[in-house]
């Protein structure tokens, strides 16, 4: 852990390359792309094996005093880095699978997809708040750019209504974090984690960071746009929005409603519940009756993030490493869904699920990935999807049976329309003569596809590659946030059939035995 | 002694005098032939002045020393603040327009003179430190901008611009010269550390907050802030862009800076008084200039709709009436500048293949296939005017809104943030026109190179590269607050 900038680089590495691709070419625009991703997953690797598992809290961090007001302040901890690697490793993939779909302005397209790269590892190094709030907000740009120049049919509504809704989600947080900084007279967020505003304070500033994350995770009822940018974004704009974007949410929640909102996280965690448990059965049942394919992972990936949801505000530890399981496993799968989308869209240009059928015939290969990939999207053991849904319901339960019985049906139903969309898609009848003459993978779709299942079923067979990073942040936020904790409902106690007061007495001495 | 002194202290505006009336006598002598010549020499002159101005700006001038004629006028680092961005702006005026003028044959030879007296008059604007010196200047300023705005005779959109802007300017005039009589009428002064020492007390007697009224609603209408802002539209539309160039950046840096110094030092002792009015106009503007800019097809309305906007958020600092507020709102101009610079750069360089202005924006469609640089600046200016980070026009919002949060205005705060999302859709809406639309290769006039390098340069500045100057704007800015409030 020498003091050079890595986290720099991983940031610049991106910027140059998307500057090198505006004048390009579509070949070598897309060559140069492919080379600085790679470059990039190469260099989040070294980070990977570099960093000290159980180390410092704050590793790789840089500090310069570039700018009035906020300083060019980096540095990760285990959760974000594991969402940087996430980062890293769809990145090539996103460029494999625009290789032959992009004709159009290419090089802008790729140049777009580099920024993006940049601004979402931004987003997990950054130290300091205001630095942190303009990757956030930056992203919209090239995001807009990418959904309404590349998209689909209704690319400019959808592309209106994800800058609109993001942004209007986000301002009220900037108003928050000038008030946190005013209040707390920094800007740096491991200084800001350790703060505690006053109560009363922490009720209104959860709520403005709320709704900005809420947007972007997306909760219900506030997820609409999810599904018409989903839709409408080409199939590499689509795996990135699911793969990485909607973890900002998420991690903005862990980095910034629980540590520095402690009180007013438990004051409010009713609500997220509600709201979660609404998503779960809401969205999952309007994902049973889609048509389009893209649009019904676009709502599971509305009841997986309320899940995730649920998880971080079961105030424990295994709710919290659920959620951040399910946010990587839910990247790895649902990029893989959407790029699994893209391989067939690619091939007949329509996302109508009645145009396709029997595809296990003529695409066997697919069909099996395919299949791995909707086994780890139900949350079969062994893929990613289990061990995340397993561990977030079980925190859940500890802190409201009802939540986590609720949100178990998500599970049921999550199966339900996953198989009846395997169902519709791969097997039954080759009822169309161009979807039954599609060919099965190429090279570069089984160069996609393979690092994918291989990821997930390393996740999901041992985990613990995933968590160990995590481990002692997750343990330190969940020290944090211990003292606000709602009281569970369903802790079990063995009984010992002594009166009450004769009860607490014995465990009283029980403790006091023990600390002997 | 003191007239020494005092003239030592107006230099550059004796310099700008002087060398105008040089100019006016060979602009008389050798005609319209000299336009382009007296431009460059106007230009030259406005160099001259700035570097005149700069030492007080970075040498943080303040206090008695920087006050000339008795009081009446004020050489301090925050009239160094105005006078470099009206000076920069004025050249840049002086050096785009040959270009626009030349294909209607009415490069006229009064034009840098006109932009040179009408900097002047603002250069007296934002160190006046007396009513009378401040309407003075003003008018100075407005008689020139007047004919500017009308100064293609043949054309009747400019006719109607010119005549519009002076009726309702000279009513505007007359509003704040009431207003100046009553407040020297009840305090018994017209200094502006006449007006504070009377009104030390915080409360006004009722004929004062009369005239503090009228002043300030004058002082609105040049500053186009809603509910006095119907004539930017036209005006903005109907004058030569060169001028409404001008306009955008000049002229609202003067009359801003003016407003600041009247309601900061003249009426500083009593806030309480006018911040109500200063919030009111504020979410007013924000709103009006982001619902009215909706609907417009020409790139030069919406501009004109988007400045109004954006002094709505410039008087969110002024509402805050502290120095951190004053020095936000200066770093908020000083952005703005830039972006109106880059915008109307821009602008001007669209043109068809025969030269013809292309201004409607629905002929802007896939201007990003066609034109990719212009597109991508005026993308950037764009979503620069939103305030959407990375872009360089955020940190302006940035720095305003926290300073209304260190004020206490939350509430206001939010309010405006949230209305500005209203105004995200039509900078998206122009955006999306040259992006996402299919080309109609309209626009394929050659640019001129002072436009191309102008462009970059402003370019360059709006880009997240401009937060690297943050430092050391936030210094100059820091100087120029500082000098405002010092006692």
């Amino acid at each position: 852990m020498s003091g050079f900038p890595i986290l720099s680089l991983m940031l610049l590495v991106p910027l140059v390359g998307a500057v090198a691709c505006l004048k390009a070419g579509r070949e070598q625009a897309r060559m140069i792309a492919l080379v600085t991703t790679l470059v990039d997953l190469a260099l989040g690797a070294v980070l990977w094996t570099q960093f000290d598992t159980g180390g410092a809290q704050w590793q790789f961090t840089e500090r310069a005093n570039l700018f009035a007001g906020f300083s060019w302040a980096l540095g990760i901890d285990g959760i974000a880095l594991v969402l940087i690697a996430l980062t890293v490793f769809l990145m090539p993939i996103c460029i494999g699978a625009s290789w032959n779909s992009i004709e159009k302005r290419a090089g802008e397209y790729y140049a777009a997809f580099l920024l993006m790269e940049t601004l979402m590892i931004g987003v997990f190094a950054a130290q300091d708040l205001f630095l942190f709030y303009i990757m956030f907000e930056a992203g919209l740009i090239p995001m807009y750019l990418i959904i309404g120049i590349w998209g689909g049919a209704d690319r400019i509504y959808a592309s209106y209504k994800f800058f609109l809704y993001t942004l209007l989600g986000s301002v009220l947080m900037l108003i928050a974090m000038f008030w946190m900084v005013n209040a707390a007279g920094t800007t740096d967020i491991p200084t800001l984690m350790q703060y505690d505003f006053p109560p009363q304070a922490q009720t209104w500033l959860f709520l403005a960071f709320f709704a900005s994350f809420a947007v972007k995770m997306p909760m219900w009822p506030v997820h609409t746009w999810l599904p018409d940018a989903h839709v409408q974004a080409p199939t590499a704009g689509s795996v990135i929005l699911a793969g990485v974007l909607l973890k900002m949410g998420g991690y903005g929640f862990i980095r910034f409603s629980l540590p520095m909102f402690p009180v007013a996280s438990a004051q409010f965690a009713p609500l997220v519940w509600g709201l979660s448990m609404a998503a779960v059965v809401i969205t999952s049942l309007i994902a049973l009756v889609q048509h389009d394919i893209k649009k019904l992972i676009a709502y599971s990936s509305v009841a997986h993030m309320a899940i995730v949801t649920i998880g971080l505000f079961a105030f424990n530890v295994q709710g919290l490493e659920g959620s951040m399981l399910i946010m990587l496993s839910h990247g790895l799968v649902a990029g893989a869904l959407f790029l699994g989308v893209g391989v067939i869209y690619d091939r007949l240009h329509t996302r109508e699920i009645d145009r396709y059928g029997g595809l296990a015939i003529n695409m066997p290969y697919f069909a099996l990935f395919f299949l791995l990939f909707t086994m780890a999207s139900i949350g079969l053991p062994g893929t990613s999807g289990f061990v995340g849904e397993f561990l977030s319901l079980m925190g859940v339960y500890q802190a409201s049976s009802w939540v986590a019985l609720v949100c178990t049906t998500g599970i049921i139903l999550g199966a339900a329309y996953m198989l009846y969309l395997y169902r519709r898609v791969i097997f039954g009848e080759q009822r169309h003569a161009d979807a039954a003459a599609m060919p099965d993978l190429d090279t570069r779709e089984w160069l996609m596809m393979v690092p994918l299942g291989l990821v997930v079923l390393w996740m999901g067979v041992y985990p613990e590659s995933f968590l160990a990073p995590m481990r002692k942040d997750i343990a330190t936020l969940d020290a944090r946030v211990a003292v606000a904790a709602p009281k569970g409902d369903a802790q079990v106690k063995k009984g010992t059939g002594k009166p009450a007061a004769e009860h607490e007495a014995a465990e009283h001495n029980d403790a006091h035995g023990e600390a002997h | 002694m003191e007239l020494v002194r005092s003239l030592h202290l107006v230099a550059g505006e004796e310099l700008l005098s002087i060398a105008g009336l040089i100019l006016l006598l060979w602009a008389a002598w050798a005609g319209d032939k000299a336009a382009r010549a007296i431009s460059i020499a106007s230009v030259a002159v406005l160099t001259a002045a700035a570097l005149i101005a700069a030492p007080a700006l970075c040498g943080a001038a303040m206090g008695a020393d920087t006050a000339a004629f008795f009081g009446q006028y004020r050489a301090d680092a925050f009239s160094s603040f105005g006078k470099l961005l009206i000076y920069a702006s004025a050249a840049v005026t002086l050096i785009v327009a040959p270009a626009f003028f030349d294909r209607f044959k009415a490069m006229r030879a009064e034009f840098p003179l006109l932009v040179l007296f009408a900097a002047l008059g603002m250069g007296i604007m934002v160190s006046a430190t007396d009513l009378l010196t401040l309407y003075i200047g003003l008018e100075l300023n407005s008689l020139a901008s007047y004919v500017l705005a009308a100064l293609l005779r043949n054309d009747e959109r400019s006719a109607e611009s010119g005549l519009k802007y002076f009726v309702l300017g000279s009513l505007a005039s007359g509003i704040l010269l009431y207003g100046v009589s009553l407040t020297y009428g009840f305090t018994g002064t017209t200094s502006f550390e006449g007006i504070r020492a009377a009104i030390a007390g915080g409360t006004l007697s009722t004929g004062a907050v009369f005239g503090m009224v009228f002043v300030f609603a004058g002082l609105a209408f040049k500053i186009s802030a809603a509910p006095f802002h119907m004539w930017t539209p036209d005006v903005y539309e109907g004058a030569p862009t060169p001028v409404t160039t001008f306009f955008a950046t000049a002229s609202k840096v003067s009359a801003l800076a003016l407003l600041m110094r009247v309601s900061l030092v003249a009426f500083g002792a009593a806030p309480q008084a006018w911040q109500q009015i200063v919030i009111f106009a504020a979410i007013l503007s924000i709103v009006i200039g982001a619902l009215g800019a909706i609907g417009q097809d020409n790139i030069k309305r919406l501009m004109a709709y988007s400045s109004i906007n954006n002094v709505g958020f410039i008087l969110i600092g002024l509402a805050c009436a502290n120095q951190p507020g004053a020095a936000a709102m200066l770093i908020y101009i000083a952005i703005y500048v830039a972006m109106s610079v880059a915008g109307f750069v821009a602008i001007l360089m669209l043109r068809d293949e025969d030269g013809e202005p292309v201004e409607s924006i629905a002929e802007l469609a896939g201007l990003s296939k066609t034109r990719p640089g212009l597109a991508a600046a005026l993308a950037a200016v764009m979503f620069s005017l939103a305030g959407i980070p990375p872009l360089f026009g955020f940190w302006g919002k940035f720095v305003v809104f926290q300073a209304a949060v260190q004020a206490n205005l939350v509430a206001l705060a939010a309010i405006g943030i949230a209305a500005s999302v209203i105004g995200a859709f039509y900078y998206l809406k122009v955006v999306k026109v040259m992006y996402f639309d299919e080309a109609a290769d309209k626009v394929r006039g050659k640019s001129e190179l002072a436009h191309g390098v102008l462009l970059v340069i402003a370019s360059v500045f709006i880009s997240p590269l401009g937060y690297l100057l943050t430092n050391w704007l936030h210094a100059l800015a820091g100087n120029a607050a500082a000098a405002l409030f010092h006692a």
